[in-house]
């Protein structure tokens, strides 16, 4: 019995001295320092225009206006739900995945004026794991430049040219992939638009 | 499978082979009490403090039942701390966004399955904890039971290593140092690179952005009650809804992410875990969550070989996981990027592989990367919803928990789990040339070989037992988010993942409904307990058993414990349990429905 009270003390102080330091010291440490070198990530990588706070550099947004770059399909709340991510957990038999592809393999032809026959990049017809990817893969982005240059009466070059700026290369050339951050690229067109006389 | 793929797989192994010796020879000083570290300025006042005020002698040492006792009664203290800062965060501060108090039955759940390093999570992250909640109820067991796992394997190797010794170390001692010195330190340096990267770390509310372009959604219509209305045919009404802003998550991310990897433990602070951009933003930050988790457990082998003066033993360990490592990537990498030949049929470019679940920034490569190493691993965090794999996809994270988690393993818990394994090898050895078996000269006995079986059993009857019964059930049928043999692989996965301690999941499960039916959070909490404690406590048996045994000569019939053919051998173990005790299984799930894919069949 002696030993048990003995532990016991034992077990509840410990809990609390490194629960000081491991939940307390620990992420306030990181906190300044964060806050003090990198304060613009700490923040949330937040994008503002005219003060206002539009969106996040990291999270993807929903656009379907013929005149922005399209992201992909999100399963994120009602879509691009900053709240609520998460994905259609849709296995590879499932029915409903198959009609969802199905249904934005149509709606992806009809918006960028393919044919019926031709192939679409993968991550435009599919959810993506978080449901909030800010990404869209170079030929996703590639496909979509006609219908937006049209749109903005801008030439297909000057689209093309701000697609690529938009691009998020691998690291050292190898890690990772490459993809176009929408809410960028839209932020920019917007720019475009307004610089135009 | 293209060549940046075999690059970047090239890169990671060397990266892991890297840093195995120094942080190895790190943990050789960290795990003895009169180890000495660069730190030691910096450290040793708190840690001699710390001794003082929990009342503790740190040269006195424990056997291994007081030890296993010392680790329940810590684990049952912090289990309940938890579970009554979740049951009152309404009433606690840092809760900017006003979350609820957390319902019995999945703060019970999440309880349980954090402090077996568990992590897997019924609820979604950013819509239910309070930043108190994430950093204190979730992040100290993220530290304690990442310690406690690395406290039992040191332990496990004291009683090899040692001969006629009624003690196998102190258990206050090991989770004091583990903390102070390994995890605390590298967790500083390894958030702020995070946050670098773009995670998050402030205590601020959550920011409200205004989008740059309004979207009309569809949702159910509701009446006053909140109830979704229905047409006469039973169809729920759709209504347009305007959504002209997005809630960008905030908090004390990147503290949380970094011990999340690092000590295998998986619980994201989002409901999409490791995919959410917020807590995985870069590839390169992918990079070294990866590294990460395989960090500490692959230096552990260099610790056991260091330990038992036989360095080549510690790298034949190493080398049998690089092995099942690899073979894992390569079977998971070629499915996912062979991608679903009924997508392909539709015109989708089948170069793009699998791309369902998975984000862009990460591709197919890193995701099948990442979903091998954190199911080698106990760690469990995803960076692609495993549930979208392709069969033989999802059969790779699946089969990997089913073998035990011993490839590299999680934080301590791979390399007891391995002991085991190596163990019924020496047995298996022993019993075909007709010799007592030895291991580093120690006879294995009818005692030892049955603690190894308890443990390697009791996962087993957990995995299928549960499954069965939540299969057969119909709470158990309500939670499946797919049909056919699909639906059947989600309550196998959850049920392998708890047990296991993995805490992944085939995550369109539905583990805490929306009626509060309590049988999955309970049972899933049951099957987390069984997979941790029913391990450590044979295990510890076995450690306690071959400490206090004596030494004999090592003679010419010794079976030698290092080399190809001890990795052969160790191999064969390891897939013949895990084939002859899951395969009838798994039959029934990701190879039926591989073939059914194959075939056009859809549910």
């Amino acid at each position: 019995m002696k030993i048990f009270v003995k532990e016991l003390w034992t077990a509840l102080s410990s809990t609390v001295v490194l629960c000081c330091v491991l939940c307390g010291v620990y992420p306030v440490i990181v906190w300044g320092l964060g806050q003090l070198l990198f304060s613009h990530q700490a923040n949330g990588s937040l994008v503002q225009v005219n003060g206002q706070i539009v969106g996040s550099e990291l999270i993807g947004q929903g656009f379907s206006g013929a005149k922005y770059f399209h992201p992909r399909p999100s399963d994120a709340g009602t879509g691009y739900d900053g709240g609520n991510s998460g994905a259609s957990n849709l296995g590879p038999t499932s029915q409903k995945l198959i009609d969802g592809i199905k249904a934005n393999l149509v709606a992806y032809r009809q918006e960028n004026g393919l044919p019926e026959s031709a192939v679409v990049p993968a991550d435009a017809v599919t959810a993506s794991g978080s449901g909030l990817d800010p990404h869209i893969s170079v030929e996703n982005a590639r496909l979509q430049i006609a219908r937006v240059a049209k749109v903005r009466s801008l030439s297909e070059e000057v689209i093309r040219s701000a697609v690529e700026r938009a691009i998020d290369r691998p690291f050292l050339g190898i890690g990772g992939e490459a993809g176009v951050n929408v809410l960028k690229l839209n932020l920019e067109l917007e720019t475009l638009a307004q610089k135009k006389p | 499978m293209n060549q940046s793929g075999w690059l970047q797989l090239i890169l990671y192994v060397v990266l892991l082979v890297l840093i195995t010796k120094p942080l190895g020879l790190y943990l050789y000083q960290v795990l003895d009490v009169n180890g000495r570290t660069f730190l030691d300025p910096v450290i040793r006042p708190i840690e001699n403090i710390t001794y003082r005020f929990i009342r503790i002698d740190a040269r006195k040492e424990q056997g291994w039942i007081l030890y296993t006792a010392s680790m329940l009664l810590f684990s049952a203290v912090t289990a309940i701390f938890t579970y009554v800062l979740l049951r009152y965060q309404n009433l606690l501060p840092l809760n900017p966004q006003n979350m609820p108090a957390v319902v019995d039955h999945l703060a019970f759940n999440t309880a349980f399955s954090f402090t077996t390093n568990t992590n897997w999570q019924s609820y979604s992250g950013e819509s239910t904890m309070s930043y108190l909640s994430q950093m204190l109820a979730l992040v100290c067991h993220n530290f304690f039971s990442a310690a406690i796992g690395i406290a039992i394997a040191a332990a496990v190797v004291r009683g090899i290593v040692r001969h006629s010794s009624q003690t196998i170390g102190n258990f206050w001692v090991d989770l004091v140092r583990i903390n102070l010195y390994l995890l605390l330190p590298i967790c500083i340096i390894y958030a702020v690179f995070l946050v670098a990267q773009g995670i998050p770390q402030n205590f601020k509310p959550y920011d409200t952005a205004k989008v740059v372009e309004a979207q009309t959604v569809q949702v159910p219509k509701k009446d006053d009650a909140g109830n979704p209305v229905k047409d006469a045919k039973g169809n729920v009404i759709m209504v347009d809804q305007k959504v002209d802003t997005q809630s960008i998550v905030q908090g004390p991310i990147a503290s949380q992410i970094a011990i999340k990897m690092l000590g295998t433990n998986g619980g994201g602070y989002t409901n999409a875990n490791a995919a959410h951009p917020f807590e995985n933003p870069t590839p390169l930050s992918n990079l070294i969550q990866m590294l990460s988790i395989f960090a500490i457990p692959s230096a552990l082998t260099y610790y056991f070989g260091r330990m038992t003066k036989n360095q080549k033993h510690g790298w034949t360990v190493w080398g049998t996981m690089a092995i099942l490592f690899v073979a894992g990537t390569l079977v998971c990498w070629a499915a996912e990027s062979g991608g679903n030949p009924m997508v392909q049929h539709l015109g989708v470019d089948a170069s793009g592989g699998n791309m369902e679940g998975k984000e862009v920034r990460f591709g197919i490569f890193n995701s099948a990367l990442f979903a091998t190493i954190t199911t080698d691993a106990s760690c469990g965090a995803v960076n692609a919803m495993h549930d979208s794999f392709t069969p033989l996809g999802g059969f790779v994270p699946l089969f990997n928990i089913q073998l035990g988690e011993i490839v590299f393993g999680g934080v301590g818990s791979g390399l007891y789990g391995m002991i085991l394994f190596i163990v019924l090898a020496v047995f298996i050895a022993g019993l075909m040339v007709g010799r007592t078996p030895e291991y580093f000269g120690k006879k294995i006995e009818s005692y030892d070989v049955k603690m190894a079986s308890i443990a390697i059993l009791l996962m087993a009857f957990s995995i299928l037992g549960f499954s069965g019964w939540a299969a057969l059930t119909p709470w158990g049928q309500a939670g499946v988010n797919n049909n056919g043999p699909h639906g059947l692989s989600e309550i196998f996965y959850a049920y392998s993942s708890c047990t296991g301690n993995n805490g992944s999941a085939f995550a369109g499960l539905t583990a805490n409904p929306s009626n509060n039916d309590p049988h999955y959070d309970i049972t899933l909490a049951f099957a987390t307990l069984i997979g941790r404690y029913g391990i450590i406590i044979p295990v510890m048996a076995l450690a306690g058993s071959l400490g206090r045994k004596k030494l004999v000569a090592t003679g010419a019939g010794t079976f030698p414990v290092t080399g190809p053919l001890f990795i052969i051998l160790l191999i064969g173990t390891i897939l013949l349990v895990g084939a002859l005790t899951f395969l009838p299984a798994l039959t029934l799930t990701p190879i039926l429905e591989h073939f059914l894919m194959l075939n056009g069949k859809l549910f």
